[in-house]
């Protein structure tokens, strides 16, 4: 279900694909059709550093169905160097400790699990903390 | 426009209504709204709900429940704002009514959430939220409210044990309310040592779901009178404001900017203050959004509204009784209903009918009820008329 939906948002999820507003210069992200700062038509493609920090944190113990395999798993508030702040899971933490103002960079992982085994599997970013090698 | 004034009320206990079906439970809260008001018709019904779709497989309450409860032929719609549904099918009778188009009009609203799995609720719940953006990325609304409040203690400087006064409150008056959810105190302890549910936020931060109904009759303020004992409540402020759908897009994500405006609105129409507002119905669906919903509409400055709980001003005694038939924390939160317990908890103060738990001397009651977390908040005044 729902494989449309997931497939027009690949760019964003896998890539931060976002906007640059023409008229302010502001960086939008997820992509809109009208400018949040300004209120111009929002269209100029921007791809985003994947780099930012965390604003704020929680851990999901109760997985919402679809991500049950995961759990536990932190998702936090990021905010991206750009400007923007994305809702997201932070990955690949170990024994580390999540702290607010934390540097996290973005890295694609899996989100979800549809359906069991011959479901659709739904891949997009995850943040992990800055300086833990090549993904 | 003319002013509008209720003068009926009807709600039902919240619970799990096993032994009842959606339009049982919603029929006896607008029947007994009905009889408060001693009609037997009305022209128009406006039910507030979130999820009848999905938690009960029935859509189209409207003319369901007008049907119901014997008014067939009569206008009927159903208004869905997320958890503020219930106080957009009030403000939609109001506005009717204040129209001239509509002369006796009920505001209805009711959820049964307990016939359906906790999943599929959990998951029509998270449908407040961004599908696209916040949804996908497994997080629960309940986490969403986790995320602003960790964000609210890291930048006040507050510990839990700051938020604990809130939920003291709403338990503390749900003990003297029949309709509630619970109605056992807590202690101090009882709130620092509950399970947490999404770290900071433990089950003492969290407002029980359940199944209720709550209805209120609105007529033309001219055609009411005051009688001893028996004042004529109007409505005499009705604001409602939006924000992003996703937290993350907010200016201030600590700050309710519609809960601000919708308030502001409500003023300026009363003509008041904050300061003289009697009592307060806030949404305290989590500790944080009672704090939060107490800044925005001018009751504590940003970062201060754990304090107004710390020092007993929150209480039915206090500066500003917040929760005082016990909230959505302890009379529960049934979605899609929540707005209408809090306008006919309201009424029964104005009426000086709330027992135990009356605020003295109460004239002047504001409710707000919040849709999503923030993204739609609607804000009303009634007064009692001497
Ligand atoms: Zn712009």
């Amino acid at each position: 279900m729902e494989i449309p939906r997931h497939w027009r948002l690949k760019k964003q999820r896998y890539a931060l694909i976002g906007e640059v507003c023409p008229y302010c210069d502001g960086k939008i992200f997820p992509p809109r059709d009208v400018c949040p700062h300004c209120g111009g038509e929002a269209r100029n493609v921007y791809p985003f550093s994947g780099k930012g920090t965390v604003y704020s944190y929680t851990v999901m113990q109760d997985a919402p169905a679809g991500y049950e395999s995961q759990a536990p798993y932190t998702v936090a508030l990021v905010k991206l160097e750009e400007g923007p702040v994305v809702t997201a899971q932070l990955t690949d933490l170990g024994e580390q400790a999540v702290e607010i103002g934390m540097p996290v960079e973005m890295v694609t992982r899996k989100l979800r699990e549809d359906g069991g085994a011959k479901g659709m599997l739904i891949y997009g970013y995850k943040f992990r903390p800055v300086g833990l090698g090549p993904h | 426009m003319r002013e509008v004034a209720v003068i009926g009320i009807g709600q039902t206990k919240i619970e799990e209504h096993w032994d009842k079906s959606l339009r049982e439970l919603a029929g006896e809260a607008v029947l007994s709204a009905m009889a408060d008001a001693g009609l037997d018709h009305f022209d128009a019904l406006y039910m507030g709900n979130m999820m009848s779709g999905s938690a009960n497989f029935q859509q189209h309450l409207g003319a369901y429940i007008a049907d119901w409860v014997g008014q067939r032929y009569t206008e009927g719609i159903r208004l869905e704002a997320a958890c503020s549904s219930a106080a957009a099918a009030f403000r939609t009778a109001v506005m009717a009514v204040a129209s001239g188009e509509v002369e006796v009009a009920v505001a209805g609203a009711v959820e049964k959430m307990t016939d359906s799995p906790s999943d599929i609720i959990t998951g029509e719940l998270a449908t407040a939220a961004d599908a696209d953006w916040e949804r996908d990325q497994g997080i629960s609304f309940v986490a969403l409210n986790a995320l602003i409040m960790r964000r609210y203690m890291h930048e006040y400087k507050w510990g839990k044990e700051a938020f604990a006064g809130f939920s003291i409150n709403a338990h503390a008056n749900g003990v003297n309310n029949p309709n509630a959810r619970f109605r056992s105190p807590i202690s101090e302890q009882d709130y620092v040592r509950a399970p947490m549910v999404a770290d900071p936020i433990n089950v003492m931060d969290a407002s029980p779901l359940g199944d209720g109904a709550a209805a209120l009759v609105l007529v033309p303020a001219e055609k009411v009178r005051s009688a001893p004992g028996q004042p004529r409540i109007r409505v005499v402020g009705s604001g409602a404001a939006t924000d992003t759908i996703a937290v993350h897009s907010r200016q201030v994500p600590l700050w309710l900017s519609a809960a601000e405006k919708s308030a502001r609105q409500a003023y300026a129409q009363a003509s008041l203050r904050p300061e003289e507002i009697d009592l307060f119905e806030a949404h305290d669906a989590f500790s944080i959004m009672a704090a939060l919903s107490l800044e925005a509409c001018g009751f504590a400055e940003p970062g201060k509204a754990p304090l107004l709980a710390l020092e007993g001003e929150i209480r039915p005694t206090g500066r500003i009784p917040i929760a005082t038939m016990g909230g959505l924390k302890a009379r529960g939160h049934p979605v899609g209903a929540t707005g209408l317990y809090q306008l006919v908890e309201v009424v029964q103060q104005l009426r000086g009918q709330a027992g135990a738990n009356q605020v003295p001397g109460a004239k002047i009651g504001m409710a707000q009820n919040i849709g999503g977390s923030g993204s739609n908040i609607i804000a009303h005044i009634l007064r009692a008329d001497e």
